[in-house]
């Protein structure tokens, strides 16, 4: 069967992606830094009517029209609208590729008809573009090339085995060519791929080397040229179908073992571990059931996972049965093997990792945490606490003078002076101060705004007191007042 | 017969204890201490004052200590109860803010037997329950000599009588050592 190429081009993506977004009043152009210098890399039309053009500097669009608006370019933003334009095109045929930042490639052999012919599909695809706010320009070829240069030059179907007429007018510059090399032709007086189509192609091949005589090649068919598809995204899901409804606790974690067996071969195979699972359970009333299932590390040892579900099945409601399971892995990393000794560390343990997981299910993962040490000499800031799960113990705790092992925010004590009063009132009990160890003088960050170091430095001082309290308390001599921040066991 | 302080510190494995006082937490790290194994610290999330790693350091890594921060404390004894009957943790700490009724010091008492961990109640005074193992009151008691001294009582003990120690923390052998009696005599006098 002949091929038929379908090339899609989207000429003002970037700032249709934004347009859609959010309305602008008045010019809008998406900016980009581009060689030493801003320059409009798109324009909405209105913008376009005002003179401005593409890759203009900013400074002279903004003399042209003082009230453009502009957002920067985000090229991730971008490359992830080309990825569900690429999922979208899937509708079409299964055979979709990449064309630019800007562009796609559908080859539809085999697959018009289905919509009623191609000029039926194509018609179908500007009319679902343009309702969702998409600029298009289309093209209909026998080849890859032909197809891009129709959709950027001419917009247009050419019939199929007549390629060679339709792209004959179209100049030079559609074949995909360097600009250097258009220039070129153009000087010559080539200036339609017709004309160069009909020069020697000796005399080509010399002057321009095999580049030109390539793009010429592949444009009329003479030379293939393949689309390369994107490949699907890995997705970690199986499932198993009863012939009759099952409710009993048991009967389902028999199928979540099964289910389970199947998954971590696969994610074996990809050498992936899993944190998220979630298992549904369809009911044949319709009213879904789904646990899910978020493991403090990545796993893929079915040993291991399928009784850390067990409570989650316990307490699903299985109504008149359930008669489908599926498994789903939500959220999947990289685990690569791992020696099983040394590598980890001391409070490493596989069992640790699955309690975890059992009491993250209850009080949320996030919530236990470890401590990491922190470069900050700030006593609040010398440590900061981070989700175990997702951090590992490392890193030493610096050698400082002694810290309390409660701390809290500072509480006004009534004293004056610089060194520590011997008589004190904190929390409604009244203290005789019997050692005082100190100064210890702590400057604030003033790289960092915080607002509890306004008071400017701070003098700590470690107070024993006769009835046994031992305080940890701090003068601000800048701004004379004493304060309780912590306490010695 | 007079317990010795040997039969009752290091914590009894397999059984929880309470403690109560104002050297509650000191008391705590040291016990994180005295195991080679993870912990687990759980308490309630709305608490703003913290333990810290560095005053923790005295006494041991900072690194095997995990916190658990529960929303409200049914969650805290859940939690406490879970890991303790998980057992690959040797030592379970939960700060409790209420009291704690007989059934739940008798099932947190079960779920240590069972996993063979050693459970410790951080308690208010007059809040514990009547099913722990031992329960100490400790407070820092002042020292002219030394910056660790701590009263360590014994108000509830299982398996023997009450009684009292002054311990010290020794900071080179990074152990706990009873101050002997004749000492705390001149020291009185």
């Amino acid at each position: 069967m002949k091929r038929r190429v379908v090339s899609l081009w989207f000429p003002s993506m970037s700032s249709e992606l934004i347009l859609r977004k959010k309305h602008y009043e008045g010019p809008f152009a998406v900016v980009a830094h581009i060689k030493n210098g801003n320059r409009l890399l798109c324009l909405s039309t209105m913008a376009e009517q005002r003179g401005l053009k593409r890759g203009m500097g900013l400074a002279d669009a903004r003399s042209f029209c003082p009230e453009i608006q502009t957002v920067e370019h985000n090229l991730q933003a971008d490359v992830a609208f080309q990825n569900s334009l690429v999922r979208w095109a899937k509708r079409y045929c299964p055979w979709v590729g990449k064309s630019g930042i800007d562009g796609l490639y559908l080859d539809v052999a085999g697959s018009a008809h289905l919509f009623g012919g191609e000029d039926a599909m194509l018609h179908d695809m500007r009319a679902r573009l343009i309702r969702s706010k998409l600029t298009v320009r289309i093209g209909l070829a026998d080849t890859v090339g032909a197809a891009w240069a129709l959709a950027r030059f001419g917009e247009g179907c050419a019939e199929g085995g007549r390629t060679g007429q339709a792209i004959s007018a179209l100049p030079v510059a559609s074949l995909r060519i360097s600009a250097k090399e258009d220039t070129t032709l153009q000087r010559l007086g080539v200036k339609t791929i017709g004309q160069l189509a009909n020069l020697p192609r000796a005399t080509i091949g010399q002057r321009f080397g095999p580049s030109v005589l390539m793009r010429l090649d592949q444009a009329l068919g003479d030379q293939s040229e393949s689309i390369s598809p994107e490949a699907n995204p890995q997705t970690y899901s199986t499932r198993l179908t009863f012939p009759e409804p099952i409710g009993l606790a048991k009967d389902v974690m028999a199928g979540v073992e099964r289910l389970l067996l199947r998954l971590c071969e696969k994610l074996t195979q990809d050498m992936m571990g899993v944190r998220v699972l979630s298992l549904i359970c369809r009911r044949i009333d319709g009213a879904d059931q789904q646990v899910e299932l978020r493991l403090a590390r990545a796993l893929r040892d079915q040993q291991r996972i399928l009784p850390l579900f067990k409570k989650g099945v316990d307490g699903i409601d299985a109504g008149f049965g359930i008669d489908q399971l599926r498994l789903v892995a939500t959220q999947v990393e990289v685990l690569q093997v791992e020696q099983v000794a040394h590598s980890q560390t001391q409070y490493n343990s596989d069992g640790l990792h699955d309690l975890m997981t059992r009491l993250g299910n209850r009080i949320g993962l996030e919530n236990i945490q470890r401590f990491l040490p922190a470069e900050s000499h700030i006593p609040e800031n010398s440590f900061i606490v981070s989700p175990a799960a997702w951090s590992e113990s490392v890193g030493s705790w610096g050698n400082v003078n002694p810290r309390p092992i409660r701390l809290f925010p500072p509480e006004y004590v009534a004293a004056r002076g610089h060194r520590p009063p011997n008589r004190f009132n904190w929390r409604a009990m009244s203290f005789t101060v019997g050692r005082i160890i100190g100064p210890e003088r702590i400057a604030p960050e003033w790289w960092l705004e915080d607002e509890n170091w306004r008071h400017g430095v701070r003098d700590y001082w470690k107070v024993e007191t006769l009835e046994g309290h031992r305080l940890w308390m701090f003068h601000t001599p800048q701004n004379p007042n004493w304060f309780v921040q912590g306490v010695f066991a | 017969m007079l317990v010795r302080f040997s039969d009752v510190f290091p914590l009894k494995p397999s059984r929880y204890h309470e403690v109560t006082g104002a050297g509650a937490y000191g008391f705590a790290s040291v016990c994180c201490g005295n195991t080679r194994n993870a912990v687990i610290w759980l308490s309630e999330g709305w608490m703003h004052e913290v333990v810290t790693p560095l005053g923790l350091q005295t006494h041991c890594d900072p690194h095997q200590i995990l916190i658990g921060k529960c929303s409200n404390s049914t969650d805290v004894l859940a939690a406490t109860e879970e890991a303790l009957r998980s057992g690959v943790v040797s030592l379970v700490i939960a700060e409790l803010t209420k009291p704690l009724s007989l059934t739940a010091g008798r099932r947190l008492q079960l779920a240590a037997e069972v996993g063979g961990s050693t459970g410790l109640m951080i308690v208010k005074d007059g809040m514990g329950s009547n099913a722990t193992q031992t329960r100490w009151d400790v407070s820092p008691v002042y020292s002219s000599d030394d910056s660790t001294q701590m009263r360590w009582s014994l108000n509830k003990n299982k398996s023997g009588t009450n009684s009292s120690w002054d311990v010290r923390w020794d900071e080179t052998a990074r152990r706990i050592f009873v101050v002997p009696q004749h000492v705390q005599r001149t020291d009185i006098a």
